[in-house]
């Protein structure tokens, strides 16, 4: 009880901190633009990537935390921080473009992508978030080893919330899903799947510092994790599963000499890791442009008077507030959404078990 | 469009951090913690299957009690008529040998005073018939005191044969 009011308590905190922190945050726009609010880029940015860490802005400074910068351009290997490519600066060839982008300037004085794996504010945010979960269950996982759990029960406290959602992910999504049989090869997938995802989730609401980065709403990351499914679902297929897609029960003339089926068997294939992608990023990335456009209201809204500026920003705090636990459930909802549907190309990629 | 592009740095990042997490993970976290939740689960199933069986036995133990409780009854009424039953024939029994003894011992009694009574009679009548003799006697040293009445009763006895 102690931890669970713990919880809400910093949930609420959080949601009021994400307007603070926008507050906080458009002024630096608004000088920047001559007083114009520019809603696009204050959206984009933030649900976009960058190579540092912007936090806030301290009375018309930018407080932005330098991230390394990894490239490799014609020259070779690069390593420096970002902060040497702020306010237009050129490191080596390499600046910031309009994009946002890392660009080389060629000898020839075209303009080139280098190849680019730095550390940006998702990257960074993604190894915040992995060694946040890493160490919550870890740590979760330790109180087993020390700890008797056949005679002393269940662990007490935020290990007891970890082993509900451990047990509920389990026992009522992968289980069923998957069958009886041979779910257990896969829960640890599974079930890194879905902490991994939600606990970026929730990162991505908290407004400040360590959290806001817009992880999961990233395509290249939604992407990964729907090719992770991808090849769980494809590996460890058994032969009815590939008899299903190159042969199917079906007459014959859709399967020869035109293979019909099997070209819409193999689209299948592709298209159920697609919809996951798609689903995650396109869920999460609307709920932070929602909250985001709604702060841009305030703003929007300061130049026409007190009395509409007033009206509005208590209107945008009450939808952003609701947003937020929106955005909440959402979190959760996207995690167990994405965990069961892979369950369920995993459980349709063993048919045989399901028959028997 | 610039969101719906993947980009090659992050994706080759998620990759390895995805990758990393998840060794890790599958590892030494989750398999853990389902396990031993397993184990525990097994084991509460294991407790509840034990206490049906046991609670089963039980109530078959109740019953096994009560059968014996009844039987147990049943025996002891058994047991408590059929000693009744030799209390009585026991008494009966010891009355009759009572009433035998006692016919017995006033048989005795009787025949002895009988005897007794035979006894004292034979007694009286040896003592009559010697005070007879001897009044008899008497009666004839004081009569035949002389010779002559000695004769005379000698002769008158002699006729009588």
């Amino acid at each position: 009880m102690k931890w669970m009011s713990l919880i809400c308590s910093m949930m609420l905190f959080l949601s009021g901190g994400m307007v603070t922190h926008a507050s906080e945050e458009a002024p630096s726009h608004q000088t920047e633009d001559e007083g114009q609010v520019d809603v696009a880029e204050l959206v984009f940015g933030h649900i976009g990537d960058s190579y540092g860490w912007h936090i806030t802005t301290w009375k018309g400074k930018h407080v932005t935390i330098p991230l390394p910068c990894i490239v490799h351009s014609s020259t070779g290997w690069h390593c420096f921080m970002s902060s040497e490519l702020e306010h237009g600066g050129v490191y080596e060839g390499l600046f910031l473009a309009e994009n946002g982008k890392i660009m080389e300037i060629m000898p020839d004085g075209s303009i080139r992508r280098p190849f680019d794996i730095s550390i940006t504010k998702n990257v960074a945010s993604l190894i915040f978030s992995a060694i946040l979960l890493v160490v919550i269950i870890l740590s979760t996982a330790r109180w087993y080893r020390k700890h008797d759990a056949v005679k002393e029960g269940s662990p007490k406290g935020f290990r007891g919330l970890m082993e509900m959602l451990v047990m509920m992910v389990t026992d009522d999504l992968i289980k069923p899903s998957i069958g009886e049989k041979n779910y257990r090869k896969y829960t640890p997938y599974l079930l890194t799947v879905f902490f991994f995802i939600f606990l970026s989730n929730l990162l991505g609401i908290v407004p400040f510092f360590p959290g806001g980065a817009n992880v999961t709403g990233n395509i290249a990351v939604t992407m990964v994790l729907a090719l992770f499914t991808f090849f769980m679902v494809n590996l460890f297929a058994n032969k009815h599963y590939w008899k299903e897609i190159l042969w199917p029960d079906a007459p014959i003339f859709l399967k020869f000499p035109l293979p019909i089926m099997q070209i819409i068997e193999i689209f299948g294939m592709f298209s159920k890791p697609f919809s996951l992608m798609v689903r995650l990023f396109a869920n999460i990335l609307a709920g932070h442009a929602m909250i985001l456009g709604l702060v841009a209201v305030i703003f929007v809204t300061a130049k026409m008077g007190p009395v509409i500026s007033g009206s509005m920003t208590a209107i945008t705090m009450v939808f952003g507030v609701f947003m937020d636990c929106l955005e909440l459930l959402v979190a959760f909802i996207q995690a167990y959404v994405f965990t069961m549907l892979s369950s369920v190309f995993i459980g349709m990629s063993r048919p045989e078990e399901d028959h028997a | 469009m610039d969101l719906m592009m993947p980009d090659s740095g992050l994706l080759f990042w998620m990759t390895i951090i995805f990758a990393i997490v998840f060794f890790i993970l599958a590892k030494f976290g989750f398999p853990i913690i389902t396990s031993m939740v397993e184990k525990r689960n097994k084991r509460i199933a294991d407790s509840l299957e034990a206490a049906r069986i046991a609670e089963e036995a039980l109530s078959g133990l109740k019953q096994e009690q009560e059968k014996i409780l009844a039987q147990t009854r049943t025996e002891q009424a058994r047991i408590l008529k059929e000693a009744a039953d030799e209390r009585d024939i026991m008494i009966s029994k010891a009355q009759e040998e009572a009433r035998a003894e006692a016919r017995k011992i006033l048989d005795d009694a009787r025949r002895q005073i009988k005897d007794e009574k035979d006894a004292a009679l034979k007694e009286i009548r040896n003592e009559m018939a010697d005070m007879s003799l001897a009044i008899a006697e008497k009666v004839l040293r004081k009569e035949l005191s002389t010779d002559e009445e000695q004769r005379k009763y000698a002769d008158r006895l002699v006729d009588e044969l």
